[in-house]
């Protein structure tokens, strides 16, 4: 990045990428410097006067979720009606503002290591504490004590069942490994005395979470999330959507080893936060767009929610069951379930119960080793 | 093709006379792919045409058509190269026979069985070698294969080469054209994304997709083609849990002509849905909207495009 102040702005075609360029930083999109002189290269091919050209050359380079297509569009928008007015002045100080941009990115950068290496210092917890807070009910948590929750955590293992996978490893039985068993027959003048074998490789199953984040379970959510987050950045082959009024996936900003600055950034990109909830709606498009497809596939679904639902409880229960269809383990974590005296009263819980392998409470630490548990059960 | 004239316009003309319909948006891709010599990676709902795509640039270019499909633990055995084994068993049989093995020495008896003649050239290295046109590598449902090959794969199509210890590197004296699909069951590794244009592909427009079906199902009369294309529209638009993509519009459009039929009506809709929904409950679901509402409100939409 530190080479971008060496560039000189020539051809228009530059010009016009970097200037959009910045206005998509600007806008929140991520466009790396490569992908920026790839544009460029594209308008040398395609031409910068055609809107429609344009419009194209930079979606193919520029884009790259479906997700993005909308905010691409309003930029580019934005970007098309204000290009003639701006005269060469304007430009000069666009190239300027865009070398800050880099800069700031490479301070962020350090500033990123320097906190997460201060974060590992600073907490220290006594074995008491531990104790005590780990059957303490979320609810009653404050702030300190959800960061030292947060960091007992990220400890859980959360590997659940292997499966059998395609690929082969060395081992005893099953395949003769020809190629290795070939290799070593020429120390022995081609005669194949020792045989190598394979045998099927063992591969962790993909673990995908939903939490709900609506208002009637924000006592929970709050410490829920560092869970989902934990297990984002924990291990591979995670993936975690936020349930509340609509389905949004959180995967990409849960990924940030910092837990503060993951949790911001999902906090941001969710905008129904302690909103209400449609579990059966939220779960139908999930189903559509992601599950069924393939992510849930053999894979290990949790829910975490109370189940109180808006939408209509039969939608739920055939999302639930469709869900259950593809999934290799169905769970279901709610924090109301240690409530004395609590029967899944909730007309949502009550619809998905005959569709979920397992249910969990989800109410304390304690609770969450009990489902890091039944994970991990085959 | 690859010449100073080619425009996203030429390239959608070629395309069509191959019998694929694209709109300006993956006409600029494709001619962007080829004119930069850059790998495309399509993605979109299954049945767009994502593959079909791969298929027609070969017929169109000439090249030849190399596809790879990627499963879960596809590695670089199965992708790119691997040796053959029981032949070269057999060499070493005959070279211990001829007493051949014990007079020249081990190294020697390495570097025959290590040749060109016992190499299995899998997928992406025999896209990799000299042709009279650029072949076209479709590396299909990249989404299924593990994280590692991905990363293996980059480091192919960043500098179309492949070194395979024993023998050498190879490397493409004209890259190929490269095609990848994905169905998003998992996000492609960023890295990978960067180096190729991309393309999310959509369901066709109405009059497009009538067109697609009278070109493609031989013996349709183009009221039935409008009436296909209208139902699966519509269809499209009832939530189900696989809406018909254009493969399925495809496939009814040709049992109904296969049926004979020139216009649809109740009782063959039924009969054929089957080609058109793959799911109990989409079919349920369609049935239960009342039949004849969803065929009626299809047959005035075919009426008015």
């Amino acid at each position: 990045m530190a080479g971008t102040s060496t560039v000189t702005v020539e051809s228009p075609a530059e010009r016009l990428a970097v200037a959009f360029s910045r206005i998509l930083r600007g806008a929140g999109l991520t466009t790396p410097v490569g992908s920026v002189l790839l544009f460029v290269e594209a308008l040398g091919q395609t031409g910068i006067d055609s809107r429609e050209s344009v419009y194209w050359a930079a979606r193919t380079t520029l884009v790259r979720r479906p997700e993005d297509i909308p905010l691409f569009n309003r930029a580019f928008e934005a970007f098309w009606l204000g290009r003639t007015a701006d005269g060469s002045t304007q430009i000069t100080e666009t190239m300027k503002l865009t070398l800050q941009l880099d800069t700031d990115d490479d301070g962020s950068d350090e500033r990123d290591s320097a906190e997460t290496s201060s974060d590992d210092e600073t907490i220290t917890l006594r074995f008491s504490a531990i104790e005590t807070l780990k059957h303490k009910d979320f609810a009653d948590y404050t702030p300190t004590e959800l960061a030292e929750a947060q960091h007992m955590m990220s400890r859980l293992r959360l590997a659940g069942s292997p499966r059998t996978s395609f690929r082969h490893v060395r081992g005893r039985d099953a395949r003769l490994d020809l190629r290795r068993t070939i290799r070593s027959s020429l120390q022995t003048g081609g005669e194949p005395i020792r045989r190598h074998h394979l045998d099927p490789d063992q591969r962790l199953r993909r673990l995908v979470l939903l939490l709900d984040v609506s208002g009637s379970m924000e006592p929970y959510s709050r410490a829920l999330v560092r869970f989902v987050q934990a297990a984002v950045a924990g291990r591979q082959k995670v993936e975690a959507f936020a349930i509340g009024t609509r389905l949004t996936r959180v995967t990409r900003e849960l990924s940030n080893r910092d837990p503060d600055r993951a949790l911001k950034r999902a906090s941001d990109r969710v905008q129904d936060w302690s909103g209400g909830t449609r579990l059966g709606d939220c779960l139908h498009q999930f189903n559509d767009e992601w599950g069924v497809r393939g992510m849930a596939r053999g894979a290990i679904v949790v829910v975490l929610s109370d189940g109180w639902d808006r939408g209509d409880p039969e939608h739920l229960s055939e999302q639930m069951s469709r869900l259950q269809r593809v999934s290799h383990k169905l769970v279901w974590v709610n924090p109301l379930k240690v409530t004395p005296g609590y029967a899944p009263l909730a007309r949502g819980m009550a619809a998905a119960l005959p569709h979920v392998d397992a249910f969990v409470e989800g109410h304390s630490l304690a609770a969450m080793e009990e489902l890091a548990r039944v994970i991990g059960q085959p | 093709m690859a010449d100073s004239t080619m425009s996203p316009g030429t390239v959608a003309a070629a395309l069509e006379q191959q019998g694929y319909l694209c709109d300006t948006g993956l006409a600029t891709a494709v001619f962007l792919s080829l004119s930069l010599e850059r790998p495309l990676l399509l993605e979109g709902e299954a049945g767009v045409g994502k593959t079909e795509l791969a298929k027609v640039l070969a017929r169109w270019t000439g090249g030849e058509l190399i596809r790879l499909q990627c499963y879960e633990g596809i590695d670089a055995n199965q992708a790119v190269y691997d040796w053959d084994y029981s032949r070269q068993l057999l060499h070493l049989r005959a070279a211990e026979a001829s007493g051949e093995a014990r007079n020249s020495g081990a190294d020697a008896l390495e570097n025959e069985l290590y040749a060109e003649r016992f190499l299995v050239k899998r997928a992406v290295l025999r896209a990799l070698e000299p042709a009279t046109a650029r072949p076209v590598l479709l590396i299909d449902e990249i989404d299924r294969a593990d994280d590692e090959f991905e990363a293996y794969l980059l480091e192919v199509l960043s500098d179309y080469q492949v070194t395979i210890p024993e023998i050498g590197t190879v490397r493409a004296a004209v890259p190929p054209i490269v095609v990848l699909t994905s169905n998003r069951t998992r996000d492609v590794h960023d890295a990978l994304k960067r180096r190729c244009l991309y393309h999310w592909v959509e369901h066709p427009s109405f009059d497009r997709e009538v067109e697609i079906v009278r070109r493609r199902v031989t013996g349709v009369s183009d009221q039935l083609a409008r009436q296909v294309a209208a139902l699966t529209e519509t269809m499209r638009g009832l939530h189900l849990y696989k809406p018909p993509g254009i493969a399925e519009t495809i496939d009814w459009a040709t049992a109904l002509a296969r049926l004979g039929a020139s216009t649809i009506d109740e009782s063959l809709v039924r009969a054929t849905l089957g080609t058109v929904l793959k799911y109990r409950e989409d079919q349920e679901r369609v049935t239960n909207n009342g039949l004849d509402q969803v065929i009626k409100q299809a047959l005035q939409r075919s009426l008015v495009a």
